[in-house]
């Protein structure tokens, strides 16, 4: 057992942190609204080589695990980063581990070096069209589950439009046209990638909101130690402390779990997937009540748009959303956790 | 960065579970539940015997080469048969205690006759008028001579039946502040003076009051120096709240049994109550949350291999996993429907009643060995830097 990063990871975290406080602060956030996409901080996080970071070094990525892009996740989600960094990724290392002939290599490369950007779809094609696809509305190629096939759509001619939404994020839908789409795999193969997907954008995720988290609680905290009510600090009232304490102590349970996770891919541990599932609800709900908890301690001013808080309360329920209603991914856990036949990978 | 911890033990699962099966005797159990008292010494006897107890302990003082491993495993094999082995727990703590506050002479004269299995302690904290504020205790301790005279009471002094000392919190220094004026005792149950009379409770756990009236202890009998007890205390707090002790075992299988329940079980239209949504996602939320209390577990023992002194880890660990664990044996109750009301005994009742009387266990588990709002002070106050809300004295 070893709990900690090692100390080039560690170094990386301290570098991406210094680097999202820098490119990232609130006002380049707000800015970034409603689309929830700053293309001049894309380019600079592909330059850093982010988003194809664990893809394989043969395949022109950096051959890093998941657990560096767990830890680019959390620094990312501690400054709302606007910029599809999860998608990306996510997407990027599924096509790089396609056999050579399944797509066009031009493509695949075109999507490692960021000249292309990539994103998974979620949930399965309804009809013709993949529905709040994240990173939909600035992604140039969308990979999708139609049916058992699994396939490459690229966007032609007029922008997809984006859709208004509570966590200022670029999502939108994508039509998936059969007669063009690029088919990558068919059958159980097909279902296996896509599932594969969805934990890694699960896991990642998971690690961004324990970043959110953790930073909304210090937003909590500095406000509660600074602002006085009845003489004294409303730091110094217990109820007020007691909520914060829990929320600290979920976090730390949070974090852990999203780097069980991201480790447990890297290990290709047979219940990583199920990990991931866990990881990903367990630091929505952590993200959730803490963000809540931090904009309630701001009294009236939490209400208001001003004040930082309401950036992180709105994505602390928007990001996880996306993939679907988290109670519904609690009721399928014990089938996949304790039955012998269930699929876990 | 890996989390490979399990798979230690695992090794050592084999044989402890033989050591188990050939040792432990079902009937163990039912006199606890009848019983009350927790902490069978005929299991003791034998934990002793094969230098279970000893298993990691440096060899001058008695330690065993049985790995601690197995050790761990056994224990571990032993909360499995659903049995418990608080005063061993107890012990455990003031033992680890005596390493960092005891004298030489009492590390010689304690630590193998504990690990022997012939020295038991139980904990003499709580009074009536005092729990989570364990400081304020009145108990007073007297020097007279090279001795000292104790007199006062305890409460909740759990398998005090079967021990044969008490670690006990008295005041030495009335004029001093609160903190300023505590000592702490290892004082012998065959004193004269002393006393004991059962506490029943809903956990079926049989617990004590015990009384100390002019009780006579050898100067020996002070663990620390006088009046710094409750630094003393705070060295077993640490141990009490999650340090690999026996105690911090827990039982994961909770929501994997409650799984099992419900997969065979049927509703009236022949369904699996597995397949019921309502029922199906409480059980993946304990098991998340049973996943976490098994992490930050490891957190705790990760940061104590690394020589930390455990401090805020253990502190979340037991806040997070014993509030977790009273929704689950009430969410278990309500998914086991009407029948979740069966005690132990009862015919018919799901898993032999056991989710009935875990339900009732549980409620203490918040309370002692601090209470959940101190646990919450302390995480506000030494990790999140707020200010303290308690009054000081």
């Amino acid at each position: 057992m070893d709990l900690d990063l090692t100390d080039e990871q560690e170094a990386v975290r301290a570098a991406l942190r210094e680097f999202f406080q820098k490119e990232s602060p609130p006002a380049v956030v707000r800015d970034a609204e409603p689309l929830g996409f700053d293309a001049a901080l894309w380019r600079k996080v592909v330059e850093l080589g982010l988003a194809s970071m664990a893809v394989p070094e043969d395949r022109g990525g950096g051959g890093a695990g998941l657990v560096e892009l767990a830890v680019a996740a959390e620094v990312l989600g501690r400054s709302l980063a606007p910029v599809p960094l999860i998608e990306a990724a996510v997407a990027n290392n599924l096509l790089a581990s396609l056999p050579g002939d399944a797509v066009p290599e031009p493509l695949v490369s075109a999507a490692v070096t960021g000249e292309l950007l990539a994103t998974p779809a979620l949930r399965p094609v309804e009809g013709d069209a993949a529905r709040l696809v994240p990173a939909g509305a600035v992604a140039d190629l969308v990979v999708a589950l139609q049916d058992d096939r699994l396939v490459l759509v690229r966007t032609a001619g007029e922008p997809v439009p984006a859709v208004p939404n509570l966590g200022a994020m670029p999502v939108a839908d994508r039509r998936v046209d059969p007669a063009e789409a690029i088919v990558l795999a068919t059958g159980p193969a097909a279902l296996a990638l896509h599932r594969r997907a969805v934990h890694h954008w699960q896991l990642l995720t998971g690690a961004a909101l324990v970043g959110l988290a953790s930073a909304a609680l210090d937003l909590g905290r500095d406000y509660a130690l600074e602002r006085r009510a009845f003489g004294v600090p409303v730091a110094g009232f217990q109820t007020v402390q007691h909520r914060m304490a829990d929320n600290a102590t979920a976090i730390e349970g949070a974090r852990l779990l999203a780097y069980e996770a991201a480790w447990a891919h890297d290990v290709d541990l047979a219940k990583a997937g199920t990990l991931a599932t866990m990881s990903f609800l367990f630091a929505g709900e952590t993200a959730f009540t803490t963000a809540s908890d931090a904009l309630h301690v701001h009294g009236g001013y939490g209400y208001t748009l001003e004040y930082d808080i309401q950036l992180y309360f709105r994505r602390a329920k928007a990001w996880p959303l996306v993939a679907g209603d988290r109670r519904a991914a609690y009721a399928e856990l014990p089938r996949r956790l304790y039955d012998e036949t269930a699929a876990t990978a | 960065m890996d989390f490979w911890e399990s798979d230690r033990l695992a090794a050592h699962r084999d044989a402890a579970r033989a050591w188990a099966d050939a040792n432990v005797r079902p009937e163990w159990v039912e006199e606890q539940q009848d019983g009350g008292c927790h902490q069978t010494m005929a299991l003791h006897e034998l934990l002793a015997r094969d230098g279970i107890l000893a298993a990691g302990w440096p060899p001058e003082y008695g330690g065993s080469d049985v790995d601690p491993g197995f050790a761990r495993a056994v224990f571990e094999e032993i909360a499995r048969r659903d049995l418990h082995v608080d005063g061993w727990s107890t012990t455990y703590m003031v033992m680890h205690t005596i390493t960092h506050v005891g004298t030489e002479a009492q590390k010689r004269r304690y630590i193998p006759a504990a690990l022997r299995g012939e020295l038991l302690v139980a904990l003499g904290y709580s009074e009536p008028d005092s729990g989570s504020d364990v400081a304020a205790a009145k108990t007073t301790a007297v020097r007279d001579g090279d001795a000292w005279v104790l007199n006062g009471q305890k409460m909740f002094t759990s398998t005090a039946q079967v021990c044969s000392h008490v670690f006990v919190l008295a005041r030495t220094n009335p004029e001093a502040p609160k903190h300023r004026g505590l000592s702490m005792f290892l004082v012998p149950t065959d004193a004269a003076g002393y006393e004991r009379r059962p506490i029943r409770t809903l956990g079926g756990q049989v617990t004590n009051a015990t009384f100390y009236t002019g009780v006579r202890v050898p100067g020996s009998a002070l663990v620390g120096e006088a009046d710094a007890g409750w630094s003393v205390m705070r060295v077993a707090l640490t141990y009490e709240r999650g340090v690999g002790g026996p105690g911090t075992i827990e039982k994961p299988a909770m929501a994997a049994n409650l799984a099992a329940w419900a997969r065979e079980a049927r509703r009236p239209d022949g369904t699996s109550v597995l397949d019921d949504p309502l029922v199906a996602e409480r059980i993946g939320r304990i098991a998340v949350d049973k996943e976490v209390t098994r992490l930050l577990g490891h957190w705790v023992e990760w940061d104590a291999a690394k020589g930390g002194v455990p401090g805020i880890q253990g502190t979340m660990r037991k806040l997070f996993f014993t509030e977790a664990a009273q929704r689950h044996y009430s969410d278990a109750l309500d998914i086991l429907g009407a029948a979740g009301i069966l005690a132990p005994g009862a015919p018919g009742a799901p898993a032999g009643g056991k989710f009935e009387y875990d339900f009732r266990a549980a409620v203490v588990s918040t309370i002692y060995g601090g209470a959940s709002e101190i646990l919450r002070d302390v995480i506000a106050e030494r990790h999140l830097g707020l200010p303290r809300n308690r009054p000081r004295r």
